[in-house]
């Protein structure tokens, strides 16, 4: 059966430059990067290439990267590493958002058990958290401001310049989680003016199990996991080097994927799927379709339509999209970020992401557009909630 | 099914429903493995005495990942459906309220009639399959002659799920497989070895999915705790059925109709619960011989093998799941209510429990004990 993978924010494929690049690093060059023997300044070599690599993606010095698990752990790291709780620390205050990542917002709940407060501060109706809320949840304790950069479900952007600038005049930390930004848009740490910024490698097509967190010069980070004097003694630890190499292969890619303007193709791509979409399927509609957005990410809503049948009935034609967030057992939730852009739950339960990668050609896109229709038109048919008059009559409210 | 379709397998996790999902496979079907996600046992934890993790049978882990090695290893796509909501509101909700007003629910019930022949069903459909197969002991067959789908007893009669089913549609059982319906349960678990099934050796489960260790009194707490709800109180009398009060009891969710135990009465012969008045909130009790009534009151009918109820008709009715069945006249009482005479009195006739009736081995159909 022919497939097709539209679900490049879940995870990408690896690419053969990074694959190749990486390689060498299980056999030939196997050292550990602390031994003092030949071994080891080979690999320390490639993982100080790798550094200098995600210094230049992201605008900062190759000394303020510190290589993680991922981003999740990036997430912690920046958070538990700088916010202090316990006993001995009451009553810390914390800025996020209401659209965060679990690895932020589960962060942020537990941090909350631990005696801190939180504030998780809305978003509009178009997906986009306002950076004046942020300074109005400002309390003279707020340690720290962890929004994210792009959203993973609807791929828009967040007003990080302006709420670095909260932060700073606060002296707050800031702390953006670039997860679903790195590889999609051009980072500047300095522009955005945060201390940390996460960063996971296989969003970006280096393999699953590496990720980089961007620690500003100066910052007290307090280590997650203790051992060696690993990564400047911010993350002990023998450096998973293969994963590095690959990671700061698929950071050189990125780069010249700007300057080349490749984005543009995947907007292109975007926005060719999303317009027929829209034009084909009636009671559609695109979450955060006004806000800006990375180049590569549509969520589509489907009203009437359940997205979980429609994950699996397209998926059993070949194509892979997503909804929602995943839980521990494989069903879907759902979604935070939805709900909180204003959608009603059986809106946000009729949406799709479409998230497309560098290796979606135009050939996919028009593959999806073969099923998608259909299989809406399908599941509606199928719906008991699904009413086609008074969905015509809203439509026609509506135009 | 001589021709190949596409048939989606409900899967628990256990070895009916694996099995199902195997054959069906090994006959050259296109199979799609559901497993629907209906409860989560993490949301009682810690509530009224729970324990921080709480292990019910329900969507636990462990049945999914089970669920989802035997897909793997029968090489067919598998996924799991959220319906937790329609659960709560459709067979959680009504089990605690039905127990708060003095009745006994059957839970299976209601979740195959709004989960899993509704829901999952529809889902079924709507990724394309053409019918849905689950592991239940049953038969469903299209008679011609009357041009209705028959619902009809298994050859396995010691695990007979008819009395769950009765409230299945036309419409449900023309979608619906139980390719189990012909087989005995030692044949299952064999027919599992033989297809590679690591859990050919599972023990099957008994109590309801939701209920840890099947203690509805501490579910009811637990979960009336999470909700933020106070248990209300139904304390009342106990009165024997000459309306004499003869003690006072801690709530009417605490009794069953037939209970002997618990009563906190010392006498001289031992006494049962007859009744319990949810209006008053009195619990009846009795001796031995008044538990046995000759008649009961239907409501909320399905019918299956027949379209309506014209005249009398002589079936076998079961009251309770374990219930060996008894002879009976059935007449239509009033619009959606049907009236049962038993040839010999029964025991414990329980409200909220369904009367189901068979003609043999067909389902004629069934109605909820008023």
């Amino acid at each position: 059966m022919r497939r097709v993978y539209l679900d490049n924010n879940a995870t990408t494929p690896v690419l053969p430059e990074v694959l190749t690049a990486m390689q060498p690093y299980f056999g030939e060059h196997f050292g550990n990067a602390s031994s003092i023997h030949h071994h080891g300044q080979e690999t320390r070599a490639a993982v100080e290439r790798a550094r200098e690599s995600l210094a230049s993606l992201v605008g900062c010095r190759a000394s303020e990267i510190v290589f993680t698990s991922g981003g999740t752990e990036g997430d912690n790291l920046a958070i538990f590493g700088l916010v202090n709780f316990g006993l001995s620390n009451p009553g810390q205050h914390v800025i996020t958002s209401a659209i965060e990542h679990h690895a932020v917002l589960n962060s942020c709940k537990h941090l909350e058990a631990l005696g801190c407060e939180v504030t998780y501060v809305p978003v509009d109706g178009r997906g986009q958290v306002d950076p004046d809320d942020v300074r109005r949840a400002l309390r003279p304790n707020t340690r720290l401001i962890t929004i994210m950069m792009a959203n993973n479900e609807t791929g828009v952007l967040q007003p990080v310049e302006e709420i670095g600038k909260v932060a700073a005049d606060a002296d707050a930390y800031f702390h953006t989680d670039a997860v679903q930004a790195a590889g999609k848009v051009v980072i500047d740490v300095r522009r955005i003016g945060c201390d940390l910024l996460s960063i996971s490698g296989h969003k970006m097509h280096a393999p699953q199990g590496v990720g980089a967190l961007y620690v500003r010069k100066g910052t007290g980070l307090r280590p997650m996991l203790h051992g060696g004097s690993h990564e400047r003694s911010r993350r002990a630890g023998t450096e998973n080097v293969p994963g590095i190499v690959a990671l700061g292969k698929a950071a050189e890619l990125a780069r010249k994927a700007f300057a080349r303007g490749d984005l543009d193709r995947i907007s292109g791509l975007r926005d060719r799927l999303e317009q027929t979409i829209l034009g084909e399927v009636e009671a559609t509609g695109v979450n955060g379709q006004s806000a800006p957005r990375v180049p590569n990410t549509t969520s589509v809503r489907f009203d009437g339509s359940d997205g979980e049948a429609l994950v699996i009935a397209l998926d059993l034609k070949g194509l892979a999209v997503s909804t929602g967030a995943a839980c521990s057992s494989g069903a879907i939730e759902p979604s935070h970020v939805l709900t909180a852009m204003g959608l009603r739950p059986e809106q946000a339960r009729g949406s799709l992401r479409f998230s497309l990668g560098k290796q979606s050609t135009s050939e996919d896109v028009e593959f999806a557009l073969s099923l998608v229709p259909q299989t809406v038109a399908r599941l509606r048919e199928l719906s008991p909630v699904y009413n086609k008059t008074a969905v015509s009559h809203k439509l026609l409210a509506e135009s | 099914m001589t021709s190949a379709k596409t048939i989606a397998v409900a899967m628990s996790g256990g070895v009916d429903s694996s099995t199902v999902a195997a054959m069906l496979r090994a006959e050259g079907h296109e199979v799609v493995g559901l497993t629907m996600q209906l409860w989560n046992q993490r949301r009682l934890a810690g509530h009224e005495g729970m324990p921080e993790s709480v292990q019910g049978r329900c969507c636990s882990l462990d049945d999914v990942y089970d669920a989802r090695r035997v897909a793997e290893t029968i090489g067919i796509p598998y996924y799991v459906v959220n319906h937790e909501e329609r659960f709560e509101r459709d067979v959680v909700r009504p089990f605690v309220e039905q127990y708060l007003s003095g009745r006994t629910p059957i839970p299976c019930s209601l979740c195959n009639n709004h989960l899993k022949f509704d829901q999952l069903l529809i889902v079924a459909q709507q990724i394309g399959a053409d019918a849905l197969a689950t592991g239940h002991y049953a038969r469903v067959e299209f008679d011609q002659a009357i041009g209705r789908w028959l619902l009809q007893r298994p050859a396995d009669r010691s695990k007979d799920q008819t009395y769950f089913l009765f409230g299945l549609t036309q419409g449900q059982l023309s979608r619906t497989l139980f390719p189990l319906g012909g087989m005995m349960k030692p044949e299952v678990r064999e027919l599992a070895r033989q297809h590679g099934l690591a859990l050919a050796q599972k023990p099957d489960s008994q109590e309801i999915c939701f209920v840890p260790g099947g203690d509805y009194k501490k579910f009811l707490d637990a979960y009336l705790a999470e909700q933020g709800e106070a248990l209300p109180d139904t304390a009342g009398e106990l009165v024997t059925t000459d309306g004499a009060v003869v003690g006072e009891h801690g709530g009417i969710h605490n009794f069953t109709v037939g209970q002997r135990k618990g009563l906190g009465l010392t006498t001289g012969s031992p006494l049962y619960v007859i009744q319990i008045k949810g209006d008053t909130r009195q619990v009846v009790v009795g001796q031995q011989e008044e538990l046995y009534t000759r008649t009961l009151l239907t409501h909320r009918i399905n019918l299956i093998a027949v379209a309506d109820l014209l005249e009398p008709m002589r079936v076998t009715v079961k009251i309770r799941h374990r219930h060996e069945g008894a002879s009976a006249l059935l007449e239509k009482s009033a619009d959606d209510e049907i009236l049962v005479t038993f040839d010999e009195p029964q025991r414990a006739v329980t409200p909220g429990q369904a009367a189901v009736f068979y003609d043999h081995d067909v389902v004629v159909g069934g109605g909820w004990i008023a």
